[in-house]
Parts: C-alpha cells; sequence; structure tokens
C-alpha cells in the first residue's frame, strides 16, 4: 500500500439526481504517469477536483498522498501541483517573478527558491528572458515553464488537466520528455487529455463514460481488449457507449 | 535534455513548511506588482482624482461673478433703491436698470439676454413697512440651474441681510419674501463642499472597481483556480487582493488632501488622524463591496460595468454633494441611505470643513461599520459557496 499515492474505493460525487462521478474506484503507484480520459462531461474534471482537495465526494473514500481527501484537504493542497488547460502563469509578472511567487505561496525557502529557479531557468534555456514578462512568451514556452512551475515545490502528484492544448506537436513532444523526467524523479503525473497519441505516452490509461471507469490499464492491453489499433479506437468504442452529453 | 534532475533539491523528507505571514507577503508583493504594471489601474487611481479634483475646482465652479442683473422696479420707494444698491454693491452682480415692461423681461430671457431679473412689486416699501412683509420675485435662467440656484442665494443671502439691518432700526421686525437658503459656505467657497464629495466618490470607484476587477481578472486567466489548489488559504486570497487597494486608497486620500489645501485653498478644521480613520473605514467598506461584486461575476467587463457604471451615478446622486438630498422625493430620500458613500460625505464634512470631533459622527461611522460586515460577511458567503 506505500506506494499507492492516489487510491479511490467507489468515489462518488451526486449533483441533486445527477452522479457526476459514479462509484470510481481505481490506484496509482508512485512516479506512474497516470492518463484520465473521457469524453466531456464524462466528469473527468469532478473527480480531479475531489483529488486536488477543492471539492468533496458525496460517498466513497479517497486518499491523495496518504491524506484523506474529506479531512485532510489542506495537506493534500501541500503535496500536489496542478497546471490546468488555461495558461496559468501571470502574464504580467516575469519569468523569475513567477517562479518566485508560485514557490513562496508553497511555503519553499527562499534560498532553495533562489538556487533552484537559477537553475531551472538555465535548463529550460530561458537566462535571457528571465526578467521578461512571461506574455511576451511564445506559448510552448509558457506551457513548460507552467509545468516546472507546478512541480517546483517537489510535489509528490502533479495533476495536468489538458496542459498541451493548442501547444503544436513538437512542443507537445518536448513536454512529454519533462512529464517522463519528472515522473523518472518520482513524482506522480496524473494527466487528462484529449489527444489519443498522447494517450499512448502514459504507463496506464483510465476511460471514463457516464461517470464511470470504463476501462483501466495499459495502452497496450487496452488495444488488445478491444481488438484495436490504436488508442482512439479504444476510446472512440467506450465514448459511444456514453448516453450523456457534454455539460 | 535534462530540466529537473540537476535541480538543487531541498533535504529529503523535509516537510514543507508553510508559514502563513510569508504567504501572505509573497501574495501583497505579487498584487503590487499588478497594480504597478497596469497603466490603467494607475490612470484609474490616481488620474481620476487629479481629473475630477481640477474639474470641480475650476471648471465646474458654482460661484458666480460680474452676472448681469436685470431690475425692474415697480415700486421705486427708499427700500427698493436701498436693496438694490446693496446688491450693486456686491460683486457677484453688475444691475442692470433698462425700465423694461414685465412681459419685454420674458422675451429678453427667452433670447437669452437676460439671465437673471429681479422684480419688486408695486407698493413693495408700504407693505414692508404697514404689514411688515413684502414679497420680491428672482427670475432665474433654469436651463442653467446651478448658476441659477447660485443666483437664487446669493440674492436671498443679501435680502436678508438688509431686512435685518432695516429691523434693527425700528422697532417692528420686517419680512422679505423669499426666505434665503444658503445654510453652509458663507464665504462662497465652492470647493468645500465638493472636496468630502470627491474623495467619496473617488475613494468609491478606485476601492470598489479596481478591487473587483483584480479578483476577476484571476478567474478569467485561471490563475485563480491554482491559487485555491495551493495551499493558500481562500480567505487569504481575498484579504491579500484588497491590501495593496488599501494602501494605494490612503495615499490617494493624501493627495486629494494636498491639492484641496494646496491648490484650492481649503482649510481642514477637524482632526486630520479622525479623518484619516473614518477614511480608512470607508475604503474597507468599499473594498468589501468590491470583492462582493467580484464574487458574484465572472468577467471583467461584467465587474467593471457594475461597479463604475452600476455605482458612480448613484454615488453621484445620491452622495448629496451635487443635489441637495433634502429636496428629493421622500423615497429617493430613503434610497439615499443605502448608499455608502452618503454617511461618509456626512462624516467628512463634519470633520473637515466643521472642525466636529467623534461624538457628532458616531451614528455615521456605526452606519458604514454595520454596512462593511454585512457586505463582508456577503462576499466571504459568496466565495465559500463557489468552492464547492
Amino acid at each position: 500500500m506505500t506506494d499507492k499515492v492516489i487510491s479511490c474505493r467507489e468515489l462518488t460525487k451526486r449533483f441533486g439526481d445527477f452522479y457526476a462521478v459514479d462509484k470510481i474506484t481505481f490506484d496509482v503507484s508512485k512516479g506512474e504517469i497516470f492518463g484520465f480520459l473521457g469524453a466531456n462531461g464524462a466528469g473527468k474534471t469532478t473527480a480531479m477536483r475531489i483529488l486536488c482537495g477543492l471539492s468533496f465526494p458525496t460517498s466513497g473514500q479517497a486518499t491523495v498522498a496518504g491524506y484523506d481527501v474529506y479531512t485532510q484537504q489542506e495537506s493534500i493542497k501541500k503535496n500536489i501541483g496542478y497546471m490546468s488547460q488555461k495558461f496559468s502563469l501571470y502574464e504580467n509578472l516575469t519569468v523569475e517573478e513567477n517562479i518566485t511567487f508560485f514557490g513562496g505561496v508553497y511555503g519553499v525557502p527562499a534560498a532553495t527558491i533562489k538556487e533552484r529557479s537559477r537553475q531551472l531557468i538555465s535548463n529550460l534555456g530561458l537566462t535571457n528572458e528571465a526578467k521578461k514578462l512571461v506574455a511576451g512568451l511564445p506559448l510552448g514556452w509558457k506551457q513548460k515553464l507552467a509545468f516546472s512551475v507546478a512541480i517546483f515545490h517537489e510535489p509528490k502528484i502533479v495533476f495536468l488537466d489538458e496542459p498541451t492544448g493548442g501547444v503544436d506537436p513538437v512542443t507537445r513532444r518536448q513536454f512529454w520528455d519533462m512529464i517522463y523526467e519528472a515522473a523518472a524523479n518520482g513524482i506522480t503525473v496524473f494527466v487528462t487529455t484529449h489527444y489519443m497519441d498522447e494517450a499512448e505516452y502514459c504507463n496506464r490509461v483510465t476511460i471514463m463514460v457516464d461517470g464511470k471507469v470504463e476501462a483501466l490499464d495499459t495502452p497496450g492491453n487496452l488495444k488488445q481488449q478491444f481488438n484495436a489499433s490504436s488508442m482512439d479506437e479504444v476510446f472512440y468504442q467506450l465514448a459511444r457507449r456514453a448516453t450523456r452529453s457534454a455539460d | 535534455m535534462k530540466y529537473f534532475t540537476s535541480w538543487p533539491a531541498g533535504l529529503p523528507g523535509r516537510p514543507i513548511k508553510t508559514t502563513a505571514m510569508k504567504q501572505f507577503l509573497v501574495f501583497i508583493r505579487k498584487e503590487f506588482f499588478h497594480v504597478f504594471r497596469d497603466r490603467r489601474t494607475l490612470l484609474i487611481m490616481f488620474g481620476l482624482p487629479l481629473v475630477q479634483i481640477v474639474l470641480f475646482g475650476y471648471a465646474l465652479t458654482s460661484e458666480v461673478k460680474n452676472i448681469t442683473l436685470t431690475v425692474i422696479d415697480n415700486s421705486r420707494d427708499e427700500n427698493s433703491r436701498q436693496l438694490v444698491n446693496k446688491i450693486r454693491s456686491s460683486s457677484y452682480f453688475v444691475v442692470d436698470e433698462s425700465s423694461i415692461d414685465y412681459n419685454d423681461v420674458l422675451a429678453a430671457f427667452r433670447k437669452g439676454s437676460a439671465k437673471c431679473a429681479l422684480i419688486f412689486p408695486a407698493g413693495f416699501g408700504n407693505d414692508l413697512l404697514h404689514q411688515g412683509k413684502a414679497q420680491i420675485q428672482i427670475l432665474t435662467d433654469g436651463s442653467d440651474p446651478n448658476t441659477a440656484k447660485t443666483v437664487v442665494n446669493y440674492i436671498s443671502s443679501i435680502t436678508t441681510a438688509y431686512q435685518q439691518e432695516i429691523s434693527r432700526q425700528r422697532p417692528l421686525k420686517y419680512l422679505i419674501i423669499p426666505e434665503p437658503r444658503m445654510l453652509y459656505n458663507e464665504e462662497g467657497n465652492g470647493s468645500l463642499n465638493f472636496i468630502p464629495g470627491v474623495m467619496a466618490l473617488v475613494l468609491m470607484i478606485v476601492c470598489t472597481a479596481l478591487t473587483s476587477v483584480s479578483v476577476v481578472r484571476e478567474k478569467e486567466t485561471g490563475t485563480m483556480e491554482i491559487l485555491l489548489v495551493s495551499p493558500f488559504k481562500p480567505l487569504l486570497v481575498l484579504i491579500a487582493k484588497a491590501v495593496p487597494y488599501l494602501i494605494l486608497s490612503l495615499l490617494n486620500i493624501i493627495m486629494i488632501l494636498l491639492l484641496a489645501v494646496f491648490v484650492l485653498n481649503v482649510t481642514i478644521k477637524g482632526s486630520i488622524i479622525l479623518l484619516f480613520l473614518e477614511s480608512m473605514l470607508f475604503i474597507i467598506t468599499c473594498l468589501s463591496f468590491g470583492l462582493m461584486i467580484s464574487n458574484t461575476t465572472n468577467s471583467q467587463q461584467t465587474a467593471l460595468l457594475l461597479s463604475m457604471m452600476g455605482l458612480m451615478i448613484p454615488t453621484m446622486i445620491f452622495t448629496g454633494f451635487m443635489f441637495p438630498l433634502e429636496n428629493m422625493p421622500k423615497i429617493f430620500q430613503l434610497i439615499s441611505n443605502l448608499v455608502p458613500s452618503r454617511w461618509y460625505f456626512l462624516i467628512i464634512k463634519a470633520v473637515m470643513l466643521k472642525g466636529l470631533g467623534f461624538k457628532y459622527i458616531w451614528k455615521e461611522t456605526l452606519v458604514l461599520l454595520a454596512m462593511t460586515l454585512i457586505l463582508l460577511t456577503i462576499a466571504l458567503k459568496k466565495f465559500k459557496t463557489r468552492l464547492s
């Protein structure tokens, strides 16, 4: 049980009669890249919000980084990183100021922030842009920076909500290199995406349909199970069963 | 390419310490970056009061000097002549005694050649001496209501002075109607009344609009989500958002007061410390209002529209510095009680212009305090319901 960083048991979120998340059960191990797929309205976002400590489930159990989603939201928040589909840095702050701000919010000591941000900026090749406003950076750079900021405080888990939306294929590939590296460093990656080629990059993939987990395995096993040649086909077969439309 | 592996790592197993105060300061610093990098914010913040002070102080002055007053004296007695001489000797009017007919006066108004006229009825002096009261008619050009009101006020006060003068000489009390109404601002300094008004207006707009926009902006850009996922307490997000505006608004008050004292020659009669404390309370009221708006809207435009349009006009109308509240229908007078700036205006007028102490304004202070608490409670409630 020790290397299970996320663990859900029959997790349910109900809004009135509507089961946004319906008894989902899964585990995610340390350092795993866990793909969370589903059509719009399938309940991905709701599930993710619960796991991030933003909302309470209606029933079921879940722990994130060993903390309970009902009672230890604050501890969960300290141990996770988050990056959303919307670009999530401050445009009118410089690269450095953004790093300093988010590092500070997560309580990273000032000396560590200084040292680590210098290193990070040089690794990202942004040394010349460090004192420039983020608004001027190309989208691909912004996304890479946003990801670096999300794991700057060395969280146990990083949640990525469609992180590569609108990014060109080359940058996406580079972005996934970063994800692999973070995972190799022991950070668990929980990622939602609409790109099926990205689903192939994940260690394991879960596909949600109408609030339920309909499939959960490695991309290879899923393709075999559904007798499909690509994840695209797997997803299509499952999504077709949906009775709910996008919310 | 390795991005993170070469990071200087924290100590293994190091618990992340989050000192709330440190986080808070980091956040406030960030807010200041936002404010100082946004020219529009700075312009609204410091340009608006400057423009308002100059406009109200010079362009919109209600003071009237050397205005031509057409006098039609149908009585031609000692008293009417004395009164006309009094008016002539004031610096406000140039008296025009061209003996025109009453009907011609109206035509002159229509043409615009006459702006105001004073008409004595036949037997004015007679009425005054024997009945103890007499009437005069003041005609003014109502299409320019500010000048018109000022003219009526000037003539009324001159008439009162005259009436008192003749009453002293004789045993009987004399009364010349209309009754003058010029209860404040005897020396006619137009700046006196509007400085508190501008303070109320500017603070209301700056604090409310800018805070609401700054919170909503984070929602729009998606950074609010990141903040909520972070260990930063949601309540602290709201407070940290408001703090820079509190500080800047206090600077703003200093600027307005300096302008008032050194440019418009207004003397501050009461305690400056009291003035500041009351202003701080009002700023907090406005900030709470701004936070409430920001928690009910999702786009910057809506927030701006609500706080600028929705507040500017009621503030101007119901504060009482442009239009006297006493002359409004009862229902509007009641509504005006709900406008925070109205109370602040009363407080500032009392402290700044009349030099009164806290015991004269505690009721108004209490009203503001109650409003602040209510607004803040609603803001926080709305914020919490949005979260779940």
